[in-house]
């Protein structure tokens, strides 16, 4: 078994630390789901694991399967299996989805190596069947003029094509429909392997009726504050973060 | 820059260009510029009278004209016209079989692909290797169709009553500084002609090879194409690293007559140390189509306006182009469209990448004049800038009166965003696939007009030169 592991990390932009003492271990075969409110540093703990530039580890460690990620570039951790569904992700005006996989799936061959086409165009169709995705979806520029259910979707397509082992996704639900919310889910559901291990970070408990995870993680302030099953979230959900935030104050819980 | 790549795949990037071999030069007029240097290459070239006269009076032009200094770029200054070669050549007559062209100077073509090339799609080939064409050549199907595609010394010795008709009428020798310098010390260049009817169906290409130092290599390239003709022309260029400036300054001048067809493609990959001032301008008559596709990459100063005047009623102007300026080059490069006839089309669209402390400028020219009616132009121009110490300017100069006639202009500028490049890195790419990747992104939907062959070449030039910007 292979594992996403995160010791004491701490993390800081600027002169504040957003991420403050954090430890979690995610197997491949584990949903583990990361819930919290705006600004308790979620998104920050997502980009900080794949390389964001501008924040700064002032301590802690992040490592899968005992290699050191902090000390690899965005490009090397996410060629050795590391994906981040983000949360807004960027376009790239007049690059195809299907030309952008193709250049991502070629950087992960050895050098001199030549991406086969034929191959590759199979692998994206059997994908985009499998996500219900239309073909011609591929054939327009990465995320440009895309709804925000687009934009996930895409999203989803890179990680089913990019067959990571770890997989972080940050604020997939933000900004969706209950449909497109359905489809994101119906995704990521599809993509659920014993070779993959997830991290979801989301506000709501919403999305989580649709992916259920194995492992609930309550963030506050920088800090898992409580860990349990599916079942914290919809206590969660019944009670509101302000039950979490005033237990938060309790350093035992930590 | 680019480094050497050993693998023959990518055969076709910025160094392959960066070597020279010693020639013995049979013909060298010296350095500086006089009468007396004009005089040698005329004498060399058996020019007629009227050259000769030709080319001392444009020298007095030139003479006469300030440096464009107070519009363009001071850089021009660096220029020293005393310290350039005006004309060198080995003093043979241009081959016409592959294998009795001078060993050193095929070895030089044969390193840049040529005549490989030809032999794959090219109805005919010039190479020039400094100031004359030392390969000239053309597949006989098209020779039979009664096309003409010759050097410009052999055009005008032997096709005198069609070049001397226009050579010079599209750009005279006063346009600017730099087309009198041309009119004086031109050697070299295509001259081609295509009878009525006769619609070329490969392009014709042309290689521009500067070998030695110092050198100004001064090209003089004339088309013309007669009634409901066609043709492709397509030209690259290519010169070694040297430390001191070496100048190319080049006259190009294109006639399609009525409903005829033109093409010109060129790709120019100079080194940093070129100064690339040329002039190209075409002549549309009634109902005829110029079209200049121009891609500027290298060079340390490029300066270069390719133009159409619409002479005749429906006639059809467009430029696409795209400037890479790297860390250290101006790319001083745009458009000029002279409406001059009714229900005339222009179309501009250019863009420009910066790089680095690299410069784009966009100068452009539209002028529809009142009395006419039913004109359209539509300029736009886009710019990308990569780093925080690149730079763009846009000068677009529309002059639109009289009621009738209509005009676009769109322009805008962005950058490649940290975001972005992040967003990419995250999925496996290293910094600089994920820069190559967002330019080739930005020049995609100009580059997908351009024939297969260069749209390919333009790709891997940009990624070698965005793989040498980063990291």
């Amino acid at each position: 078994m292979q594992q996403l592991e995160i010791n004491n990390l701490r993390v800081a932009i600027g002169e504040s630390e957003i991420v403050r003492d954090l430890s979690l271990t995610v197997r491949t075969g584990e949903v583990h789901a990361i819930m919290g409110p705006n600004g308790s540093g979620k998104s920050t703990l997502a980009k900080v694991i794949a390389g964001y530039p501008d924040y700064r580890v002032t301590s802690g460690g992040v490592l899968m399967d005992g290699e050191n990620l902090l000390e690899l570039r965005p490009d090397e951790r996410a060629r050795r299996g590391l994906f981040l569904a983000f949360q807004y992700p960027s376009e790239i005006p007049g690059v195809t989805i299907a030309n952008f996989l193709r250049a991502a799936a070629q950087s992960r061959l050895p050098e001199g190596e030549e991406l086969e086409a034929t191959d590759y165009y199979a692998k994206l169709y059997e994908k985009m069947d499998l996500l219900d995705i239309d073909r011609s979806f591929t054939s327009r520029s990465v995320n440009e003029g895309f709804s925000g259910g687009e934009k996930k979707r895409c999203e989803i397509l890179q990680m089913a094509m990019l067959e990571p082992r770890f997989a972080i996704l940050d604020e997939t639900d933000s900004g969706l429909d209950i449909d497109a919310l359905k489809v994101v889910a119906h995704g990521v559901n599809s993509l659920r392997s014993p070779n993959l291990g997830v991290l979801l970070i989301t506000h709501y408990q919403r999305l989580l009726n649709y992916i259920i995870p194995d492992f609930v993680h309550v963030m506050v302030q920088g800090r898992i504050v409580r860990s349990g099953d599916k079942e914290l979230a919809l206590e969660l959900e019944e009670k509101g973060y302000d039950w979490i935030r005033d237990h938060a104050e309790e350093p035992a819980l930590v | 820059m680019a480094t050497q790549t050993e693998t023959s795949a990518v055969d076709i990037d910025r160094s392959i260009g960066d070597f020279h071999y010693d020639v013995e030069y049979g013909h060298d007029a010296g350095v500086g510029l006089s009468d007396r240097v004009v005089n040698y290459i005329s004498d060399v070239k058996q020019d007629p009278d009227w050259v000769r006269q030709f080319r001392l009076n444009a020298l007095k032009t030139f003479l006469g004209k300030p440096m464009p200094t107070h519009w363009a770029s001071k850089d021009l200054d660096a220029i020293v016209f005393d310290n350039i070669r005006y004309y060198l050549a080995q003093g043979t007559p241009t081959k016409r079989n592959w294998e009795d062209v001078p060993e050193d100077i095929k070895r030089t073509f044969e390193r840049l692909g040529i005549p490989e090339q030809e032999r794959k799609f090219l109805a005919g080939v010039e190479a020039q290797f400094d100031s004359e064409a030392v390969y000239s050549n053309i597949k006989k199907a098209v020779g039979e169709q009664g096309v003409i595609f010759v050097g410009s010394t052999e055009g005008l010795k032997n096709h005198p009553e069609i070049f001397r008709k226009w050579f010079g009428k599209v750009i005279p020798t006063g346009d600017n500084k730099f087309s009198a310098l041309n009119s004086a010390v031109f050697s070299g260049g295509s001259f081609i002609y295509v009878p009525p009817g006769v619609k070329v169906k490969h392009p014709l290409q042309a290689y521009f090879r500067i070998n030695a130092e110092n050198f100004g290599q001064f090209e003089r390239t004339l088309i013309i194409v007669d009634e409901g003709a066609e043709v492709t022309y397509m030209e690259g260029c290519t010169a070694p690293k040297f430390n001191t400036a070496t100048l190319h300054s080049a006259v190009v001048e294109l006639v399609a007559l009525k409903g005829a067809k033109i093409q010109y493609i060129t790709v120019q990959n100079w080194s940093a140390n070129v100064f690339n001032l040329v002039t190209k301008r075409g002549l549309a008559h009634e109902e005829a189509e110029i079209k200049w596709i121009d891609c500027n990459i290298g060079s340390r100063l490029t300066m270069k306006y390719p133009g159409v005047v619409l002479k005749g009623r429906k006639s059809r102007g467009e430029v696409l182009s795209i400037a890479l300026a790297g860390n250290g080059q101006h790319q001083d490069t745009g458009a000029k469209m002279i409406h001059g006839a009714d229900e005339t089309t222009s179309n501009i669209i250019s863009k420009s990448i910066s790089i680095g402390t690299g410069r784009a400028t966009y100068r452009g020219l539209v002028h529809v004049p009142k009395h006419l009616k039913h004109c359209k132009n539509n300029t736009e121009c886009d710019a990308l800038l990569i780093n925080a110490t690149s730079r763009t300017d846009t000068y677009p100069a529309i002059t639109v009166r009289g009621t009738g006639n209509s005009v676009q202009h769109e322009a805008s500028v962005s950058q490649v965003s940290a975001e972005q490049i992040f967003y990419m890195q995250q999925r496996g790419l290293s910094e600089g696939q994920a820069m190559s990747l967002s330019v080739n992104g930005f020049v995609n939907d100009l580059v997908r007009q351009f024939p297969m062959e260069y749209s390919v070449e333009l790709k891997r030039l940009i990624e070698l030169e965005m793989e040498g910007s980063v990291g």
